[in-house]
């Protein structure tokens, strides 16, 4: 027989620990990613000629980084890496990949998809002015390219990466002038029980707090936002809330970075046809996978945040598992001692991140109580009150009905960003809980895809 | 007991929907029973070219009724479905120079139906349309053609027949349609039972399934379109664009629509499958399309596509749709099969069916349609 062909993609956590699994079991996977440098997100490399410390870069994760980035160097050689390629589409077992205008079509016995996440995102009015950025997005401007959002930053949203990024602002020097939060103490007591899975992150969770607080850093907590203010040429200039007690303050600032914890990529599973269900404790729709990555679709695996947002270290343990699950598949002798443990971490890590959605709750009232003006879909400059009106004249309530009148997520996103708000007003618009809107196809290409391609031999 | 009324539609695509409304103008009492949503499929996602250029000169009189329907559509249905009349140009490449024979014979005809199209070719053509590549040698231009959008169509004539009086039922799959004595039986999967003296199938590719039961089955394929769109850019192609050509990868065609998007569809179809209600764009079809599309407008080649998408269509051997009365059971009739070619002349087929169900004819010519011509 033929050497299995095994395909990963992503090089962050768990794609790099899966590709390694498969290289020491003897096979050569292809892994292919979009990003220049493989670590993913949150262990992403600065460029080449920069030269901060792994402890400046990363903080209390640097020795994850560093280990990380070390195995995937040490793979040099045994895989057939391919970065900066997109994979575009999934088709009868072939990824469709896409690098600039080249295109290449690679079959595959097992497919590991580990395609990480984004923010997830909650529409404020003016969040479509220049000098709104994700969360994430404010922190890859550190990461990679040592440059702060603006010279005076609020952090607005809720979950941990609120806090992260806000404290490696202060680190690095900027000036953060707010944290507005949208979750309560009580919210972050309550679910103290599941967070002590992982004491040591609960444990940097706290240090974050702190060192904001030492740094003189204005936090908020239980806030509503209310605006975001500026205008069409300047851009941001300001951040307008609603305390816990109903008054109304504002901070001015010239960028503002907004998050809500994270959501998983999942277009490529659905591209590969695998099931979903909705997970109430997220209100997220997930690829439906066994306890050690398989998916529904037939040689398909799913590892990492890409599945479900379970963090970095989880993501290790996940990907290892599901190369493991893709080899014993495939006849490979595994090592079954090595599965239970990994089964057993992430089941701890899931009980931790349970505990994180518990803590820094999805603020879904929020999407409901968006005044009509508001933008809800950037991409296609859909307003709240435009989707209302929609749904009003066609009784439009399932999420791709609603956008094929509306166009809310029919953009360059495809709804990866507006699309879990938009289900949620059309929830609250409708009486109907957020699981009968739906959710939205994935439809290829999974990023904006050039007409020149295949101009280029691959 | 059954609801009942004057007739019964099955399938709420555009034919379906556009019946409704228009036997509703005949007085007729009217329910539509669609499976899923209406106008989901080949009506929703089909590439909205509002064109009468390039089809049967024998089908002229029906598109020519439709395109009066897409002018007043705004006022009809109290709705914008983003008609444009913006033009149809039909170009052939260099390497078939005998297709300008065909488009001149082709006008010639037009011309005595109504249709007027404007020869162009070298400079003259470029002039008007500079964004041709060099390997389109002429082009016949239809300025009273046009586009509009197929997603908002059918729902938008369903929602003006309801408020003329029509019922219209979404989610109501159909398992059993028969004649019992005068009235036909249709029966839904949930058990519900619906009655009336006439039944109009507008079911699409899923047409056969219901004539079979009558016992006129039809060799109809379900296919999908290869359809693309591109990110928003400054609006500045108003013609819908398509290629004349004998080989089905070289069909590729395109439209901007006002907001900045260009739609690109064609080459190869690819595959649907009606019983899993679910439709598929094949990558390989992505890249042909693409790659004709460059040949046809390289400029295009400096943009981005964002979405592809299918759907399910009903194929005819022949390409004509099934349209007009049963052969074996009277107060049965029938509007399917398009064969991709349905969305311009849809709200024609819904005026012409309703007349010919109301008033027993019809001017429109109707022979090269009929069921029988599928009897073994």
């Amino acid at each position: 027989m033929a050497e299995p062909r095994i395909v990963v993609v992503g090089a962050g956590p768990s794609g790099v620990r899966a590709a390694e699994a498969v290289a020491k079991a003897g096979l050569r996977p292809t892994v292919i990613d979009e990003a220049r440098r493989a670590g993913g997100q949150i262990y992403r490399r600065q460029p080449d000629n920069f030269t901060r410390s792994y402890e400046k870069l990363y903080g209390t994760e640097a020795a994850r980084a560093k280990a990380l980035h070390d195995s995937f160097d040490a793979l040099a050689g045994k895989i057939d890496y391919r970065p900066e390629t997109l994979v575009w589409n999934i088709a009868a077992a072939h990824v469709w990949t896409a690098n600039g205008n080249a295109q290449e079509t690679l079959p595959y016995d097992a497919l590991i998809l580990c395609t990480g996440a984004t923010d997830r995102l909650m529409p404020v009015k003016g969040w479509n002015m220049a000098g709104t950025y994700s969360l994430g997005g404010s922190q890859v401007a550190l990461k990679s390219q040592a440059v702060s959002i603006g010279r005076e930053v609020v952090f607005m949203g809720s979950g941990p990466l609120l806090y992260l990024v806000a404290s490696q602002y202060v680190d690095a020097g900027a000036k953060v002038v707010g944290v507005l939060d949208t979750s309560s103490k009580a919210a972050r007591i309550k679910a103290l029980p599941d967070l002590l899975a992982m004491p040591s992150v609960l444990w940097n969770g706290v240090q974050l707090t702190r060192k904001l607080s030492k740094a003189g850093v204005p936090v908020h907590h239980q806030i509503t936002p209310v605006e975001i203010i500026g205008n069409s040429e300047t851009g941001v200039s300001g951040v307008r809330y609603r305390t816990a007690s109903g008054e109304d303050k504002t901070i001015g600032c010239d960028a503002v970075a907004v998050g809500y914890h994270l959501r998983p990529e999942t277009q490529l599973a659905d591209l590969a046809r695998c099931e979903f269900a909705f997970d109430a404790h997220t209100h997220q729709w997930l690829p439906q996978r066994d306890a050690d990555g398989r998916a529904s679709a037939a040689g398909v695996y799913l590892a990492g945040d890409g599945a479900k947002i379970l963090g970095a270290r989880s993501a290790e343990a996940s990907g290892k598992l599901a190369a493991l699950a893709a080899l014993s598949d495939l006849g490979l002798p595994v090592d079954k001692g090595e599965i239970t443990a990994l089964r057993r971490d992430v089941a701890n890590y899931s009980k931790f991140a349970r505990g994180l959605s518990r803590a820094f709750p999805w603020p879904a009232a929020q999407a409901a109580a968006l005044p009509d003006e508001a933008i809800i879909c950037r991409c296609e400059a859909v307003s709240a009150g435009d989707l209302r009106a929609v749904m009003r004249e066609t009784g439009a309530i399932e999420a791709n009905r609603a956008k094929a009148f509306s166009r809310v997520g029919m953009g360059r996103c495809q709804g990866r960003y507006c699309g879990l708000a938009a289900a949620e007003l059309i929830a609250a618009e409708a009486g109907i809980p957020v699981e009968q809107v739906g959710r939205l196809r994935g439809q290829a290409p999974v990023k904006p895809l050039p007409i020149a391609i295949g101009e280029e031999e691959a | 007991m059954s609801a009942a009324s004057d007739v019964i539609i099955i399938g709420g695509g555009l034919m379906g929907s556009s019946a409704a409304l228009f036997l509703r103008g005949h007085g007729m009492s009217v329910t539509l029973l669609e499976t899923d949503l209406i106008g989901r499929q080949a009506s929703g996602t089909n590439f909205g070219n509002v064109r009468r250029q390039g089809r049967p000169i024998h089908q002229l009189p029906l598109a020519n009724r439709a395109l009066a329907i897409w002018r007043k559509s705004r006022e009809l249905l109290g709705a914008d479905v983003e008609y444009l009349q913006s033009g149809h140009i039909r170009v052939c490449y260099r390497e078939r120079p005998e297709l300008i024979e065909a488009m001149e014979d082709y006008a010639a005809k037009a011309r005595l139906e109504g249709l007027d199209l404007e020869l162009l070719t070298g400079n003259a053509l470029r002039a008007k349309f500079p964004f041709f590549g060099s390997d389109v040698l002429a082009g016949s231009y239809s300025a009273m053609d046009g586009h509009a959008n197929p997603r908002l169509a059918a729902p938008a004539f369903a929602r003006a027949a309801q408020r003329m009086g029509a019922t219209i039922c979404e989610n109501t799959k159909i398992v059993d349609a028969q004649k019992v004595g005068e009235d036909f039986i249709v029966t839904a999967q949930d058990g519900r039972t619906f009655r009336a003296p006439i039944l109009l199938i507008t079911a699409g590719a899923w047409g056969n399934a219901l004539s079979s039961q009558f016992g006129e089955p039809v060799p109809i394929v379900p296919r999908g379109p290869n359809m693309s769109v591109t990110e928003p850019v400054p609006y500045a192609i108003h013609p819908a664009v398509g290629v004349m050509t004998p080989v089905e990868e070289e069909t590729v065609y395109f439209r901007q629509v006002a907001r900045g998007n260009i739609v690109l569809g064609g080459s190869t179809r690819g595959p649907s499958y009606p019983d899993d209600y679910r439709a598929y764009v094949l990558p390989q079809n992505t890249l042909s399309q693409l790659k004709q599309i460059r040949r046809l407008a390289p400029a295009l080649g400096k943009l981005n596509i964002i979405r592809v998408w299918s759907g399910i269509e009903g194929y005819m051997p022949d390409s004509q749709p099934v349209m007009g009365p049963s052969a074996t059971t009277s107060g049965l009739y029938y509007a399917f099969g398009f064969s991709g070619s349905g969305f311009q002349i849809g709200p024609g087929v819904g005026e012409t069916m309703a007349e010919i169900i109301a008033q027993g004819a019809t001017d429109i010519p109707m022979e090269p349609y009929k069921i029988a011509r599928f009897a073994a």
